[in-house]
């Protein structure tokens, strides 16, 4: 454990009666850092984050802060705070009464203090004689914030925080967490199942499935990088395709013919497969050396990409994202000029772009 | 049109088997005593309710049943709220049966019931040998303010424990767990969260517990010592010893009207003791 280590999970198994909600997981978090779990529903995510809460009583395994063991320990004696995903704000009391709910050790007017320094921190100064359900969810979550620093813990713990807000305000939160968590310097682990959300405010990223870490990174290294068909696919839905690396070149695997393709990456000789990034792949021949000929399946336009799937055999298909920089109209001069359904089309891409994954 | 049809039994219902009866009782109540058959004259004169301020035997008798009554309150909720809490906290497999256990009692009679417990707490019954052994020395319980309690607890505890347990199941769980998350022990997450939110079931189990316990006649005079002379054996009396048709009446009177205050005052206590309770969405 180094001096920037804050909290040290080892081996931790938790079951939900007969399932295995966690599996020996193991998890490091640095002192000043927002860590975020990503996984899908199911995952284990909560469940982690519950065990470091108190809440799930592991069978095995151990969770040290700051080198103190609180494996054994009660919710209420852990230096852990936690943001719920419903907030669970006390109906009967004041925004302000919700803030000092944890500061029972200070004095009255040092948790008076507290707790106007905390709602000036999320900018609910104004609030805090309302009650809970006089306030929208946005702010809500402010309040929910606040309370979880207001007791100064080693650690805040945020489950899903951002979900129940409308997109446009999850947006803005995401840049205010950030601010604030680098502000006072608090280590944040935060759950999501959203992959942007993990990409725009990770220091470092924990992707978790089936109960178990399965790449921890910074977002560039688990995006550029993955470790698994899984991460490639759960973060930034890439086209995986199967081939074999031999002593002479990888080729790819397309209807039992063997195409050779160029890479910048190696792997000893054997079965792998390739992960290709929509957004890395041209739907022309400018891309790069390797080429793949294909139908245009489909064309689906999302504003800001326009999305091709092209079957490059029979039941394998590439997803190819353009961007589309200066709109539709743009690109084709006219709407309409690009290629058509069903007329053949080349996807090219570059060496640089393959990722080869164990198989 | 349909309407009115539809209303009309309730109305005929309410009518004649609740305001006629009560106006009934309220002109006696106004009448003057007589020896005769009927035993008033209808008038009006405020005689009899004189009487029960006046007199210490109606006026006591009424500030010793509010007594009892309270008493008798304030021993259901502290029996009974720690035994919602545990139906409440049961895993659900176990409620049910737990809330049915608890109104078993009711499939016997009550007047058998409370002979049962004569039976129990007489002075050759075993809780009475207990006690003596316990206490190294002779215990009296039947006809005592002991029995009396024990009686009313036993018999008004269900009152009690009904709807602080509908309040207590309602309760979000998570909201005990923020509590801890945000490092309060057991008691103190009682005291700071399950107690404020239980509220509205304690203000309405003391209200069921409160009001039929004002009124309470079988207990007192089958448990209770002869010290025990409360509002409902005073009138009891009244009506069927004195042939005092108007003191009986107006006693009547004066408990509903203590019935009717007691309560609102009780609400606006516990109730809405918060500002801005009354505006709590109530899940």
């Amino acid at each position: 454990m180094t001096a920037e280590d804050l909290l040290r999970i080892t081996n931790l198994t938790v079951r939900h009666g007969s399932t295995l909600a966690l599996d020996a997981l193991s998890l490091t978090v640095r002192r000043d850092e927002m860590f975020v779990l990503l996984g899908a529903s199911g995952s284990g995510k909560t469940t982690l984050l519950r065990a470091i809460a108190g809440f799930a009583a592991p069978a095995a395994g151990s969770i040290e802060l700051a080198g103190k063991d609180l494996t054994g320990q009660p919710p209420h004696r852990r230096p852990v705070n936690t943001v719920f995903q419903s907030y669970a704000l006390f109906p009967h009391l004041t925004v302000a009464a919700n803030v000092a709910f944890g500061l029972r050790h200070l004095g009255r007017e040092a948790t008076a203090a507290r707790v106007a320094e905390m709602l000036a921190l999320v900018r609910m100064e104004g609030y805090a004689d309302r009650r809970p359900h006089q306030l929208s969810g946005g702010q809500q979550q402010r309040v929910a914030l606040a309370r979880g620093l207001a007791p100064r813990p080693a650690l805040l713990l945020l489950d899903e925080p951002l979900s129940a807000l409308d997109r446009s305000l999850r947006a803005e939160t995401r840049q205010e967490l950030v601010r604030l968590r680098r502000q006072l310097g608090t280590s944040f682990i935060l759950v999501t199942h959203d992959q942007e959300e993990a990409l725009t405010m990770a220091d470092r990223i924990g992707v978790i499935r089936d109960g178990r870490m399965t790449q921890v990174g910074t977002a560039a290294e688990v995006y550029e990088h993955p470790n698994s068909r899984f991460v490639a696919e759960f973060l930034g839905s890439a086209n995986v395709l199967s081939g074999m690396v031999r002593p002479d070149g990888v080729t790819l695997d397309i209807l039992g013919s063997n195409h050779p393709i160029v890479t910048v990456v190696h792997s000893p000789p054997g079965a792998i497969l390739l992960a290709l990034r929509p957004e890395r792949l041209r739907l022309d021949e400018t891309g790069g050396p390797n080429r793949l000929v294909g139908v245009l399946v489909s064309s689906t336009y999302a504003g800001e990409t326009l999305c091709h799937t092209v079957r490059v055999a029979e039941g394998a298909e590439i997803r190819v994202t353009e961007t589309l920089r200066d709109g539709l109209a743009a690109r084709d001069g006219l709407a309409g000029a690009g290629p058509k359904s069903g007329s053949a089309v080349t996807v090219s891409w570059s060496a640089d772009a393959c990722i080869l994954l164990p198989p | 049109m349909n309407r009115v049809l539809v209303l009309a039994p309730v109305w005929a219902w309410l009518v004649v088997l609740l305001a006629a009866p009560l106006g009934i009782v309220a002109a006696i109540s106004l009448a003057g005593q007589a020896d005769g058959v009927p035993p008033y004259t209808l008038g009006v004169t405020l005689e009899s309710f004189h009487a029960i301020i006046d007199d210490a035997l109606y006026r006591d008798a009424l500030l010793l049943s509010l007594r009892v009554a309270a008493i008798s309150t304030l021993l259901c909720l502290l029996v009974g709220y720690p035994m919602a809490l545990a139906i409440a906290n049961a895993p659900p497999a176990w409620r049910n049966p737990l809330l049915l256990a608890l109104m078993l009692p009711f499939w016997t009679g009550f007047l058998m019931r409370i002979n049962a417990w004569i039976g129990l707490l007489a002075d050759d019954g075993w809780i009475v040998g207990a006690a003596s052994w316990l206490f190294g020395g002779p215990v009296r319980l039947l006809y005592t303010d002991a029995a009396l309690y024990i009686g009313m607890v036993y018999t008004y505890l269900p009152f009690m424990v009904l709807p602080l347990y509908a309040s207590l199941s309602r309760l979000d769980p998570i909201l005990q767990e923020a509590a801890a998350d945000l490092g309060a022990p057991p008691l103190a997450r009682l005291v700071r969260v399950t107690l404020p939110l239980s509220r509205p079931g304690i203000a309405a189990g003391c209200t069921l517990v409160f009001i039929p316990a004002v009124g309470e006649y079988v207990i007192p005079e089958l448990l209770g010592g002869p010290g025990a002379q409360l509002a409902g054996r005073v009138l009891w009396g009244e009506f069927f010893s004195n042939r005092d048709w108007p003191m009986a009446s107006a006693l009547a009177i004066a408990l509903l009207l203590v019935l009717v205050v007691v309560p609102a005052l009780l609400r606006s206590l516990i109730g809405s003791g918060l500002p801005g309770w009354r505006r709590l969405p109530l899940r």
